[in-house]
């Protein structure tokens, strides 16, 4: 689904440029669950980022869906973000003093396909499918750390997207909620949508079924996941 | 996108920051509300004035010597002095068709004495024909008549004020007053008449014309002839033949300028209107200013508010926001601002020129509080467009922001 070739990026400030990635082959296939590793400034995020048509490659191709991108319009990149992909950020990103509702029905505010009647209980339902819908009338900014970030899965799932990325989901968070924000993304998984994960906690990456290491703009090991970590129940 | 849910957001976000928004909108409120009361103040003394003319009469002609331009003041507004017109002038114009009355003026300020009291008064010397042309009736007695007015009579008729200075409200006819140290006899009082023509009547005392002439002011012209036309419509045409007779008198010929100015009330009105309408506009144009002052005050917040939510627009773009979204949403948001701001200073202004309005008419002016819907209309509409335009570059800065520099910034 998600195909890289010779794919670079590189910042331009002031006249310097700064080259992050460089020559990325990468093939993600429809119900993956990856975890891209690194360290900090290893390019992971804006990998990640370029994956996430949040930014454009500097040069090399990005298909989607078999389709090459590069000649995707800023407005077309907005819709295929809107209804394909979802987004989880560390920290959180959630409108303040508002409601938990209206946080998750954000994305459809901009889904010209949603019809008015329908959006609260597409939200409702994200709600329940993250286990927060006693929370729906709550303002964002009454809730836990991990509640907020499940408020933003809610948000990243509502219009159904294919592929959901997580930049450092559990970063923000302690433990235990931690591992609760990772199970519901295994789930998710399970139930087919495909996630990519950023993280430089190795524990946190165990969660996916396939690793890709970055170190200063290059993928260093790309392997399948032996010992995964998975939902058991038992998990704190 | 939804226009209601943008309005909701917008509200809430301006909401949430309660002193900030007012204090935003404080430069559109005072704009918007000083043009609303130069508006309706302008047109209330535009009101004041054109009562005060009409109250003299829309059917009068006046002639003053001296030649004047057609919309400048005659020479003797300016204070000098022409001693071209006669009383005979003002007869000779009798003799035109339409005209009901025909009256001169001469007039001077002096010591009037009663027994022991002693006011200062304005004496006008003027003849049996003043009560039609000014629509005068006595209260006591009667106005002077042709005999007194022929015969260099010392006889006075009183002003409403005048006599209630001097006499109380005793009956003051037959008794003797001192005017410049004449004798005088009273022959009637003149009701009240109050302010026409930014002219008090009734502080007024009048004398035949021969008589302030020759015994109170030692000259032979006149300073004013009114003439009474039968209707309005036909004052254009008694007008010409004023002018042609008067010429005609004066020995004017060919293309030399006339060396009296005569005008219809009208005209004066006409005159008046562009003058106030000018000035009105000017005063507006003024305070418009002031909408643009605070427009700006606008811009410079809602910049602010861009880099103080660029997350928000961050998130908004990574989850489907194009940025036509972002631009009109903070677009909405600038409008409602002003808008509301237009609203308030629409209710402000309204208030103040009604106070303008009470406080005038409990002075004595009749004033109007005018109010009309066009400006208040138009008052919104321009608050509307203040933020549209002062909202356009913060808004368009917003939505070019890159979906990921905005998600970065802290």
């Amino acid at each position: 689904m998600i195909k890289l070739e010779k794919l670079s990026k590189a910042y331009e400030t002031d006249g310097v440029e700064t080259p992050v990635l460089f020559g990325i082959d990468l093939k993600i296939d429809s119900g993956e669950f990856v975890a891209i590793m690194g360290p900090s400034g290893s390019g992971k995020s804006t990998l990640m980022q370029i994956l996430g048509f949040l930014d454009r490659p500097s040069t090399g191709k990005y298909f989607f869906d078999g389709k090459d991108t590069a000649s995707f319009s800023d407005d077309e990149l907005a819709a295929l973000r809107n209804a394909r992909l979802g987004f989880i950020f560390q920290s959180f990103n959630l409108l303040p003093r508002t409601t938990v509702l209206e946080n998750v029905k954000l994305p459809l505010q901009y889904s010209p396909t949603t019809k008015e009647k329908d959006k609260d209980s597409l939200a409702i339902e994200a709600l329940k499918s993250v286990g927060l819908e006693h929370r729906i009338n709550f303002l964002s900014n009454q809730l836990s750390g991990g509640e907020k970030q499940r408020v933003a899965i809610a948000r990243a799932l509502v219009l159904k997207p294919k592929v959901i990325f997580a930049d450092e989901p559990t970063g923000n968070l302690d433990s235990k909620s931690g591992s609760q924000v990772m199970e519901i993304l295994d789930q998710l998984n399970e139930q087919g949508h495909t996630i990519i994960l950023v993280t430089h906690e190795s524990n946190t990456a165990r969660f996916a079924k396939r690793i890709i290491s970055i170190s200063d703009g290059r993928i260093v090991k790309d392997e399948r996941v032996a010992d995964r970590k998975q939902y058991t129940g038992e998990l704190k | 996108m939804n226009y209601l849910v943008t309005v909701t957001t917008a509200l809430r976000v301006l909401k949430s920051n309660k002193s900030r928004t007012f204090l935003t909108m404080l430069g559109i409120v005072i704009g918007i509300a000083s043009v609303i009361v130069i508006i309706s103040v302008g047109a209330g003394a535009q009101s004041l004035i054109f009562n005060q003319i009409s109250s003299v009469g829309s059917n009068l002609i006046g002639i003053m010597p001296g030649y004047s331009d057609e919309n400048g003041p005659p020479a003797s507004v300016l204070g000098v002095a022409v001693t071209t017109l006669k009383s005979d002038d003002g007869l000779a114009l009798k003799k035109i068709t339409g005209v009901v009355a025909v009256t001169s003026y001469v007039r001077g300020i002096t010591t009037v004495q009663w027994q022991n009291q002693k006011i200062d008064a304005t004496f006008v010397g003027t003849t049996t024909e003043y009560p039609q042309v000014e629509a005068a009736d006595t209260l006591w007695g009667d106005f002077f008549n042709s005999t007194d007015d022929k015969g260099i009579s010392r006889v006075a008729v009183l002003g409403f004020q005048v006599w209630q200075d001097l006499f109380g409200d005793q009956n003051p006819v037959g008794e003797s007053i001192k005017i410049k140290g004449e004798n005088f006899r009273v022959v009637g009082v003149v009701n009240k008449k109050g302010v026409q023509g930014f002219e008090n009547k009734d502080t007024l005392i009048f004398i035949p014309l021969e008589t302030t002439q020759k015994i109170l002011l030692g000259i032979s012209h006149v300073s004013l002839i009114r003439v009474k036309v039968v209707d309005d419509q036909k004052v254009p045409e008694v007008l010409e033949q004023c002018k042609q007779i008067l010429r005609e008198r004066h020995d004017i010929t060919g293309s030399k300028p006339d060396d009296f100015s005569a005008r219809a009330a009208t005209q004066a009105l006409d005159v008046l209107s562009q003058i106030t309408n000018a000035l009105r506009f000017f005063l507006a144009g003024i305070a418009a200013i002031s909408l643009l002052v605070g427009g700006v005050g606008i811009m410079n917040i809602m910049l602010i508010a861009v880099n103080e939510r660029t997350k928000e627009i961050g998130l908004r773009k990574s989850i489907g926001a194009t940025k036509n979204n972002i631009q009109k949403q903070f677009l909405i948001e600038a409008v409602i601002l002003t808008v509301i701001g237009g609203l308030l200073g629409v209710v402000v202004g309204l208030a103040f020129s009604g106070l303008v309005a009470i406080v005038a008419n409990y002075l004595g002016y009749e004033w109007q509080w005018v109010v009309t819907i066009p400006s208040i209309l138009l008052a919104v509409g321009f608050s509307g467009a203040v933020g549209i335009v002062f909202g356009w570059y913060p808004a368009r800065q917003a939505a070019n922001l890159e979906p990921i520099a905005a998600l970065r910034h802290e």
